[in-house]
Parts: C-alpha cells; sequence; structure tokens
C-alpha cells in the first residue's frame, strides 16, 4: 500500500471529516483540498501568498484574475507539479483529504496519479490517439491489452471524443484539430481515473465552438470528478463554476515585483452578482484587468 | 495573429532590403552549386583513375576476399568488412553509453554539473585522432591483454559467443573498435544532447502529470520525441568511426585478408590500409587504393542517406503527417 493511501486512510478513521447532514450537504460538498496560508517563492520572489481555501468534491471551482497574479502557480500546488520548477518553494499547506500533499513521505508521483491535469495548450504525445490515452493506466502497471483498449474506451466516450477518433485509433494524436487534441488531452487525464482534474485554461487555444464543447464536457464531468479550472474568461468561469476564487496581484513591500493573493472567494453566482470585495467587483463587471 | 500581422507588413518594406533579400539568395545557391560541383569532381578524377584496377579485377574488386598485390590480386571485401565491423563494435560501445551520458545530462542532473560534463565532453571531441591511436597502442593494447585472454577462455565453448571471442591479439577489431567509440562517444553525445532538449516542456509535464516517473517520463515523452535524431546521430557517428584512419591504422593489426567474427582477430580496414600503402604503390596497385577510397565515399554517402530519409520520416511521422 502507499504512503498516500495509508495517510489517507488514517485521516479518514481519526474522523478528520464530521458527518455532514443531509441539508447541508445539498448546500456544500466535502472538501477535497483546504489550502492554509499557501505561499510559493520562485527563488527569492514572493509570487503569491496567504491563499486560503476549500476546494469542493464533484464541483467545479474556478480561479480568475488579471494574468500573473498566480493563477497557475497555486494550481500547480495542488498535483506538486512545482516540484517540477528546481527554483520553486512552497509554504503554507495543502491539506487533500486531510493529509498535507507537501508532507513527509509523500511521493509526487502518486500525488499526481490521483489529481490529474490538463494543461493551456493541448500537448498530447506524438503518439497514437491510443497509445497517448493508453499511456496513463500503462505506467500505472496495466498490460492486458483487453483491459486497456476497455480503458481506451472509456475514457475517449468520457471526454466527448470517441465518436470521432474510433476508426482511427492508430493516428498519431497530433493530426487532429486543437479542439479534438484538447480533448485527447482530458481523455488521456481521465484514463488513470483520477478523483480530481486540474485545468490550466484549457480553451485559451481553442476557438468558440471547440470551447463549448470543452465546457459542455466540464459539466457533464462534474458528476464524476471534482474539478479545478484556471480562466481568464470571466463568462466561461461564470458559465461552469460553482465556486470562484478571484486573485490579484499588489505591491511587494520588500521588491518592484507584483505578489499575486487571493482577494475573494465564494459562490459563482454570488462573485458575479454581489461580490463582497469592490476589487472583485470592478474585475468581474471589465472595470480593471 | 502575430505572423498575420507581419505580412500585412511585408510591402511597406523599403526595397533595398528586398534587394538584399535577393542577394544573399543568389549568394547561398551560389555557395551550393560551389559544393557541389567540387563534390562532383572529386568523385569524376578519381573514379576516372579506377579504371585500371576494374579492367583487371572486374566485378571481383568487390567479392574478391584477398588483398596479395605480389600476386596482383586484389578484393576490397576483407577491408570492407573490417571497417564495416569495427564501426559497428564501436557503435555498440558508444551508442549506450552516449544515450546515458545526454539523459544525464539533460534530465538528471543539477544544472551545476551540467556545463562542466558538456565542457569535458566537448574538449575530448577535439583531441587529434592520432592521439588516440597512439594511446590505444601504447596503453590500451597492453593493459586490454589480460580481458582478452579471458573473454577467450571463458566463452570459447560457448556456440555464439565461442567466434566471436575467438583466438585473442592485443591489436585486434576489438582493440580499433574501444578506440573509435572513444571517438564518437562525444559527436553521439552531443549530437544526442541537444535531440534530446528539444523535448518540450509541455510534453515532459504531460507524463509526469499522468503519475509517470522520471524514467517512465523519459520512455514516453522524450525518447518518441528523439527518435529520428537518435537515429541521424547515430548514422553520423557510423559515418565518423568509418572514416577514421590513423587512430584504427595503429590499433587494428594491419592484416589482409580478415574475413571474420571474431573481434579479437586483427584485421584492416579501408582507410588504414590506404594510408598504409600508398607511398611503395605501382600503378595498379595505386588504382586498386583509389578504388578502395571511392567505395568508402560510395558507402558513406549511402548511409548517410538512409540516415538523413529516416530522420526526415520520423519528424514527419511524430508532425502527425504519416
Ligand atoms: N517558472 C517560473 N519561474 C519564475 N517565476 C515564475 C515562474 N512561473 C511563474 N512565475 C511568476 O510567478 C507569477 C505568477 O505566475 P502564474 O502563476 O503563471 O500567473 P497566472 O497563471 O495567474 O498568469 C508571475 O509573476 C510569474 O512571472
Ligand atoms: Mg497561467
Amino acid at each position: 500500500m502507499s504512503q498516500l493511501q495509508e495517510h489517507l486512510m488514517s485521516a479518514e478513521s481519526t474522523g478528520n471529516e464530521p458527518d455532514i447532514s443531509p441539508a447541508v450537504e445539498a448546500v456544500s460538498s466535502r472538501p477535497v483540498f483546504s489550502l492554509k496560508n499557501l505561499e510559493v517563492h520562485y527563488g527569492a520572489f514572493r509570487a503569491v501568498g496567504d491563499v486560503s481555501l476549500d476546494i469542493r468534491e464533484k464541483e467545479i471551482t474556478a480561479f480568475i484574475g488579471p494574468s500573473g497574479c498566480g493563477k497557475s502557480t497555486v494550481l500547480r500546488c495542488l498535483n506538486r507539479m512545482n516540484d517540477v520548477i528546481p527554483s520553486a518553494r512552497v509554504g503554507g499547506e495543502v491539506l487533500y483529504h486531510g493529509v498535507n500533499l507537501y508532507g513527509e513521505g509523500i511521493s509526487p508521483t502518486e500525488v499526481r496519479r490521483r489529481i490529474g491535469m490538463v494543461f493551456q495548450k493541448p500537448n498530447p504525445f506524438p503518439k497514437s490517439i491510443y497509445d497517448n490515452v493508453a499511456f496513463g493506466p500503462r505506467v500505472n502497471g496495466v498490460k492486458s491489452k483487453a483491459k486497456l483498449d476497455d480503458i481506451v474506451e472509456k475514457a475517449l466516450r468520457g471526454a466527448a471524443l470517441w465518436d470521432e477518433v474510433n476508426t482511427r485509433l492508430k493516428a498519431s494524436g497530433l493530426g487532429l484539430s486543437g479542439g479534438q487534441q484538447q480533448r485527447l488531452c482530458i481523455a488521456r487525464a481521465i484514463a488513470v481515473e483520477p478523483e480530481v482534474i486540474l485545468m490550466d485554461e484549457p480553451c485559451s487555444a481553442l476557438d468558440p465552438i471547440a470551447t463549448a464543447r470543452v465546457e459542455d464536457l466540464m459539466l457533464e464531468m462534474k458528476s464524476r470528478y471534482t474539478i479545478v479550472i484556471v480562466t481568464h474568461n470571466m463568462q466561461q468561469a461564470a458559465r461552469v463554476s460553482d465556486r470562484t476564487a478571484f486573485f490579484t496581484t499588489e505591491v511587494n513591500p520588500e521588491s518592484d515585483r507584483r505578489t499575486g493573493r487571493l482577494v475573494e472567494f465564494d459562490a459563482t453566482q454570488k462573485m458575479f452578482s454581489m461580490p463582497s470585495d469592490e476589487r472583485t467587483e470592478a474585475y468581474v463587471t471589465g472595470r480593471f484587468g | 495573429m502575430t505572423t498575420e500581422q507581419h505580412i500585412d507588413e511585408l510591402p511597406n518594406l523599403s526595397g533595398s532590403s528586398q534587394r538584399a533579400d535577393k542577394a544573399f539568395r543568389w549568394v547561398s545557391i551560389g555557395a551550393g552549386l560551389i559544393v557541389l560541383v567540387i563534390l562532383g569532381l572529386i568523385t569524376y578524377t578519381m573514379a576516372s583513375r579506377t579504371g585500371p584496377v576494374f579492367r583487371h579485377m572486374g566485378f571481383r574488386f568487390f567479392t574478391e576476399r584477398r588483398w596479395a598485390p605480389p600476386k596482383e590480386i586484389y578484393g576490397a571485401l576483407a577491408l570492407m568488412w573490417g571497417t564495416l565491423f569495427t564501426a559497428i563494435i564501436a557503435l555498440f560501445i558508444a551508442v549506450p553509453i552516449s544515450i546515458g551520458i545526454a539523459l544525464f545530462v539533460t534530465q538528471v542532473a543539477p544544472a551545476w554539473l551540467r556545463k562542466p560534463m558538456v565542457y569535458v565532453m566537448d574538449l575530448l571531441a577535439v583531441i587529434p585522432s592520432v592521439v588516440f591511436g597512439m594511446w590505444g597502442v601504447l596503453v590500451l593494447a597492453r593493459h586490454i591483454k589480460g580481458l582478452y585472454k579471458w573473454l577467450h577462455t571463458t566463452f570459447d565453448s560457448w556456440p555464439i559467443l565461442g567466434s566471436i571471442f575467438g583466438k585473442p591479439q592485443t591489436r585486434s577489431f576489438l582493440t580499433a573498435g574501444i578506440i573509435l567509440s572513444i571517438m564518437v562517444i562525444p559527436i553521439i553525445t552531443s549530437l544526442a544532447r541537444e535531440v534530446f532538449e528539444t523535448t518540450p516542456q509541455s510534453e515532459k509535464e504531460a507524463a509526469l502529470a499522468l503519475g509517470a516517473t522520471r524514467w517512465e517520463m523519459i520512455r514516453g515523452a522524450v525518447f518518441p520525441h528523439s527518435k529520428g535524431g537518435l537515429v541521424g546521430a547515430v548514422m553520423l557517428g557510423l559515418g565518423r568511426a568509418m572514416g577514421e584512419t590513423i587512430a584504427v591504422a595503429l590499433t587494428i593489426g594491419s592484416a589482409l585478408g580478415q574475413l571474420t567474427f571474431n573481434v579479437l582477430a586483427p584485421g584492416n580496414s579501408m582507410p588504414s590500409l590506404i594510408t598504409a600503402e600508398w607511398g611503395e604503390a605501382d600503378a595498379l596497385k595505386k588504382s586498386a587504393l583509389i578504388a578502395v577510397a571511392v567505395t568508402l565515399f560510395v558507402i558513406t554517402i549511402i548511409i548517410n542517406v538512409i540516415a538523413t530519409s529516416v530522420v526526415q520520416r520520423s519528424i514527419k511521422r511524430s508532425r502527425g503527417a504519416v
């Protein structure tokens, strides 16, 4: 049993999750992530700080804010992708079902198998469609051809791509259109059956029709996955998300660079109709950023 | 969007820079043509001097094992084999090591270690080949005797390895192959390094985000991206190994007519035979040596053409334009 699994089980058995009455649950499911005073430095530069928020199960949480405010940085803390950047240092806590992902003995690869990611630019491997989707399961030790076939079909159906590609699974993933490539990347991510899917501006490279398809797909996937999406498109956040976190940058007293911080985090409906912070209001009404 | 803007701007460019553009094109076309002409002239003058030996030996020049000037028998078969055999041995040793080093430098080594490693490898590439050759004779051949004996006695009774590790001699195909491998490692490593570095960070992250370990990421993202480039790197190493003259001449043992799989046997290669025998050659022999050179040249070109097409095809495939 992996260490992360052990941590998770012990977190559950010690009753870290208090029972929630059904009435409350309808309003808010249990948190999958709790960020506590998260801050990230790149070298000496404090890119983002003071981020505390809960991400709830089977909801879509959107991160919005002007460019450079640290949305991607925070998102990449949720599956330890910042480990890839040598200069990045993470402070504070990222609790995943009560387990600190940056705690001792946590393996980043194990974390990433549970928390999938879709990137801004569609980035399929230079391999066939089939091999793209099968990559994750293979890495996880699935060898049987029949089982792989099954997983690939399921994932492609899950990403609403099956009908378009089932006759050419052996063709290169790079031959698909941009929107199809992004859905292939989503299929690739869900093929390892993660609990959470992180999406960093997944539609910014897509045309409006492809964007609409991916948004529909996200809404459809919500019943099975917890989704966190970074977007600079406020309409998109308003259309798809249940909760929205608004980040901005503010002048750093120690340096001339601006540090990102969380301004407000609330139900999307409230964020876009009557936000409590005037900076949020300025941003969502388009007067700023 | 930005490219569209650029295109819109083009007509506004001044005429003079368009002229410069045209001039540049002609200069580059001219330079390319000069190279082709020189290549053609070399091939022509060389090939035209092979007449005597082909009139004498005919096509048997390529199929005859023996090279016996006193009897006026000139066959290039064993020489071709010697060249190919040593080059293959060299690649057998050099390719895994080079890929290992390149992977280490690009994917594993911390940033502070990268520069010194690259520097040392590049330094290795500029050592004159005669130095390698002399080192091979004076140091390697002497100290490797024990290993060769051990290989021979250990594998003597084995089915295939027995004939590969036959009767040992210190100057042999293997000794030349080892020296060649040291010489091609820097070349293959530096090309492989460049090839690996072209793997987009986004693809590496895609693999890692699926829970791949570093090695799985390399297999899943870096290798598929690098296949074509690696084939090219290996082929260039092969060309370099096949063309090497002096280091091989010093270490291969200069035995004629050897057509064997025994890596521990002495042999000879095309370029090293040419340097050894050119001095005291009569007209027919000179013609034969030139024919050997032309043969080497043609083989090298064929290998390069194949390498280029393999690289192109695999680049196209990875772009999805099958
Ligand atoms: N790899 C990195 N190295 C150094 N600084 C970085 C790196 N990635 C992002 N940053 C900096 O961190 C800040 C937040 O970046 P990012 O999270 O990408 O913002 P967003 O996604 O909101 O546009 C920016 O100032 C950016 O320049
Ligand atoms: Mg970003």
